[in-house]
């Protein structure tokens, strides 16, 4: 080695990598910085909702029932059983968040590890992998999870349940069809010519070129997964009362509509704006990683 | 054609295969006994025997799903044990009902969402863009069952001028074509109308703003081809397409009307879904998965065959 | 000639299609169909043909990305499999592909893209690394300002220069380039074809170079293999070969080489149409459908490689063997014997 080579060994510029490119490119998007504030709040509110919340969310009072918004003492109103609405909207971020993102996260993890080592592996095995998937594949994923959580009951664990092996065939199918793409390209060739075994070429040279992708549509599935789990607690299913959910109450105010019809629909508002604010993010992400939707 | 018509056919039976056994395992993966939701609990052991072996839960269970299959096959599909009557003709009047509210909202769903979609393409990246594609992404973001909910409070509770629940007056499951039936229709077509909404602007959006970037579009343009003429291209270039994205919004929306049908009390398959599952009918349930799912694999089937043959960029393999 | 270095006998690769209802097969690709051929140490052998003659599947079976469906290559007189594992053998055969982007992840930057073949075969971290910068120096490019670059950053000819360091980074005994410089700019085309002269003396390498220039192989190699459908056509020392083409394809080809001299000009395409469809290759002499010498012998018998008068130098037509039934098979031979 020359003496030259040695000393600029000290001094490398370092060129700012891929996922630093990403995150300044979506600091520099406004919408998805502003979803990302709500989902912020969202989360926080759901940590700190004891520290926060102004009662008691399961205590209610019989003779303060259905109460309008901007009630003294009840800024939004109270619920079929007179407990505070307030109180009730900021706990149940806890149970509806849980309920609509763990899914999410479990089939990103299980999805990507089946769908990575089809495609990388390919053959046989991919198909006998992807023909399951196709199978799960053709079922509409609102009558899966109502199928699944119908047949296993009512319950947060049989809703989580359900939720993730509904969201696992999807992302399992992009995970495959990426890494199908990527393990063609000669890079990997290249690497298999310098005698790594599959499991490192995976590790080194697969992973971080499908990962984006496959998280981009990972985070679009989190707003769907959110009303798909809301909805089956509006059904009767995941979650049981008296717990705070944001579906739940909007199941169990239903019949409240001609009493005191804007408190009833509260709920489903919070589901909305947060379904909204991981969609705008998604998007955000989506093209600040430069992944054609 | 006809080779990919048959591949595509042969692709078909063995989804449709592993969807018949998901539905057959539903029962099967209940807590506990499928008994359990026939007898009444305090039921004694000897009885409990005698049923399971004439329901045949005492055989292997390859053995039951064989046999399940060969009733199915033949249009058996049980006895539902809240109404003992025969699943299959519960179904049946459900599905028309089911299939008039998802065909009238993927309608309407279409005809907004390519006109968001067209108008958001062809102006991108002007306000109209902006705003169109936010109506299209709160197209997707909503719970369609919140939604539903504020329509009714909306336009029956507060302004009175729509029923806000059944199909008819009185809850009659008649149906007819006049007033006061299709009043009945308005509001969860219209609320079931914003999923696939969103989601075609999206898909247009993509294709006019992709093939208005093509070189042959804008050497129409330069060329002052009258905007008719661009328009026609487009149309024809991304129809395809959307069709198709609209024929698989039909079947999620029969699949997922399970939620509006709650919301509106509207008599169709969703609704009998959620008597099953609020009765724990698990015949019912089962029965009716079933065919929304085989209804869901065919139509996947028809529109990949429609598209094919109207897209001839469309690779067959 | 002293024992090759590398060896191949026989190398055959078909790949099946897969079609029709059932996904059964369909045909096959005769990829590459029965080539032989050897190379010696610190030698250049220059590998051309159309597009589709098999040229890159006969690069990857040398270094096993496809395993080859019959045939044998040995390396350093050790037969790959029984004697020489593929682990060895991708050590000392290394390859340069022909698309310098696709070639280098665009994750990874240049001296971990280097580094990351040494260090799976059992170097340390810090001396890959090491190893890595170095190599860019010798590849000509400042290691200080490309060792923490990616590859979107760099040109085209810059990008192939990391991929010759990281196909160094082995210290293989032979580099397979394919169509490594096809993609390049003609400035930067030369830069690099030095580079790689320079490094072959340097450090004593053995080229195979696969293109489908004629002039750059005729300037880079010292031997040259004329492929066609999948088969050896010809194959020779370059100068007796651009000089004397034995082969009719090699005559045509060398024929369209564009000259800079105008009284060479190239006035008709002495090959007309495309090259048969690999699926269902012409029985005989696979070239006898485009030959102009084609005789009734050549849609009968394969020829095989006939020795030509002039050392190493062999040929794949009937025209040169006496008494193959060629209708100038006698004359011709009787010429140049």
């Amino acid at each position: 080695m020359t003496a030259a080579t040695l000393e600029a060994i000290a001094k490398v510029e370092k060129s700012p990598g891929y996922w630093s490119g990403v995150l300044r490119r979506i600091a520099r998007d406004p919408v998805a910085m502003f979803a990302l504030c709500v989902i912020v709040a969202m989360i926080l509110m759901a940590i700190f909702a004891p520290w926060i919340a102004p009662a008691d969310p399961y205590r209610g009072q019989m003779l303060r029932r259905l109460r309008p918004i901007g009630t003294a003492g009840f800024p939004l109103g109270t619920d079929e059983l007179g407990r505070d609405m307030l109180t009730r909207l900021i706990y149940g971020a806890r149970l509806s968040l849980t309920m609509g993102v763990t899914p999410v996260i479990i089939a990103f993890f299980i999805g990507s590890a089946i769908g990575i080592t089809a495609g990388y592996v390919g053959g046989k095995l991919n198909s006998a992998l992807m023909r399951t998937i196709d199978v799960f594949f053709a079922f509409p994923s609102v009558l899966l999870a109502i199928a699944l959580s119908g047949a296993l009951g009512a319950g947060i664990f049989n809703g989580l349940l359900s939720l993730t092996i509904v969201f696992i065939p999807p992302i399992a199918r992009i995970a495959e069809s990426v890494t199908t793409a990527v393990r063609k390209i000669e890079y990997v060739e290249a690497a298999r010519a310098s005698g790594a075994s599959g499991f490192t070429i995976v590790r080194v040279h697969v992973l971080g070129n499908v990962i984006g992708p496959i998280f981009v549509y990972a985070t679009g599935l989190i707003s769907v997964s959110l009303i798909l789990a809301s909805g089956l607690s509006f059904l009767g299913l995941g979650v049981k009362p008296p717990e705070p959910e944001w579906g739940l109450m909007l199941n169990t105010l239903r019949n409240a509509i001609y009493v005191q019809p804007w408190v009833a629909a509260l709920p489903g508002l919070m589901i909305f704006i947060t379904s909204i604010s991981f969609n705008l993010l998604s998007d955000g992400l989506r093209s600040a990683m430069d992944i054609k939707a | 054609m006809l080779t990919y018509v048959a591949k595509r056919l042969l692709h078909t039976l063995p989804v449709a295969f592993g969807v018949s056994i998901v539905c057959f395992m539903l029962v099967h993966i209940a807590p506990g006994d499928p008994l359990t939701s026939v007898l009444p609990p305090d039921a004694s052991a000897q009885l409990q025997a005698e049923m399971r072996k004439i329901y045949g839960f005492d055989r292997p269970l390859p053995v039951q799903y064989g046999l399940w299959l060969l009733k199915t096959l033949q249009g058996d599909l049980g006895v539902s044990i809240a109404t003992g009557r025969p699943v299959a003709s519960e179904l049946w009047r459900a599905l028309g009902n089911t299939l008039m509210l998802a065909v009238l909202a993927t309608v309407i769903g279409f005809v907004l969402g390519c006109l968001f979609g067209f108008v958001a393409g062809y102006f991108r990246g002007s306000w109209l863009d902006r705003l169109a594609s936010f109506v299209s992404i709160i197209g997707v973001s909503v719970p369609h069952y919140w939604l539903g909910m504020v329509l009714v409070i909306i336009f029956s509770v507060q302004l009175n001028w729509l029923p806000a629940t059944g199909a008819g007056p009185g809850g009659s499951a008649d149906w007819a074509w006049d007033w006061v039936h299709v009043r009945h229709l308005i509001l969860p077509a219209v609320t079931m109308s914003v999923i696939p909404m969103g989601i075609v602007a999206r898909t247009v959006r993509a294709l006019v703003a992709d093939i208005l970037s093509q070189e042959f579009i804008v050497g129409q343009r330069a060329k002052g081809l009258l905007d008719a003429g661009v328009f026609r291209h487009v149309v024809k270039n991304a129809a395809p397409t959307a069709l198709a994205v609209m024929g698989l919004q039909l079947g999620y929306l029969l699949g997922g009307s399970i939620l509006i049908e709650t919301v509106f009390s509207w008599p169709g398959t969703g609704f009998l879904l959620g008597q099953a599952i609020f009765q724990r009918d698990l015949p019912l349930l089962q029965g009716t998965i079933l065919v929304l799912a085989m209804f869901f694999v065919g139509l996947n089937l028809i529109v990949d065959v429609v598209q094919t043959m109207l897209d001839p960029r469309v690779q067959r393999s | 000639m002293s024992a090759p270095l590398l060896s191949v006998s026989g190398l055959t690769k078909h790949f099946p299609l897969k079609g029709g209802l059932f996904g059964r097969s369909t045909g096959t690709v005769r990829a590459v169909d029965g080539i032989t051929f050897d190379v010696a140490e610190g030698e250049t052998l220059g590998i051309v043909g159309e597009s589709g003659c098999g040229k890159s599947t006969t690069a990857r079976l040398l270094v096993d990305l496809i395993t080859p469906d019959s045939g044998s290559i040995r390396l350093g007189g050790k037969e790959i499999g029984p004697d020489l594992s593929v682990r060895d053998l991708r050590r000392q055969v290394q390859m340069v592909f022909q698309d310098s982007y696709a070639s280098l992840n665009p994750r990874l930057t240049m001296e971990d893209a280097i580094s990351f073949g040494p260090m799976v075969g059992g170097m340390a971290g810090n001396k890959a690394v090491a190893l890595a910068r170095d190599l860019l120096a010798r590849v000509g490019l400042d290691p200080s300002r490309f060792a923490g670059r990616y590859p979107h950053e760099l040109s085209g000819g810059q990008r192939q220069r990391v991929n010759i360091a990281r196909a160094l980074a082995f210290s293989p005994k032979i580099v397979v380039l394919d169509e490594a410089v096809s993609a390049l700019d003609k400035s930067v085309e030369a830069q690099v074809l030095n580079l790689l002269a320079d490094l072959k003396a340097e450090l004593g390498l053995t080229y195979i170079f696969i293109s489908h220039d004629l002039n750059v192989v005729r300037y880079m190699s010292d031997r040259v293999m004329v492929m066609y459908l999948g088969q050896v056509a010809e194959i020779g020392p370059v100068e007796a070969l651009y000089a004397a083409p034995a082969h009719p394809y090699s005559q045509a080809l060398l024929a369209a080489m564009p000259s800079m001299d105008p009284d060479r000009r190239t006035m008709e395409a002495p090959l007309a149409g495309d090259p048969p469809n690999p699926i269902n290759p012409p029985s005989g002499c696979r070239f006898h459908t485009r030959c102009r010498l084609a005789d009734t012998v050549c849609s009968k018998g394969d020829p095989g490689l006939y020795v030509m008068p002039e050392a190493g130098h062999l040929a794949a037509c009937h025209i040169h063997v006496p008494g193959s039934g060629h209708r100038d098979a006698t004359s011709r031979a009787g010429v140049t014997a």
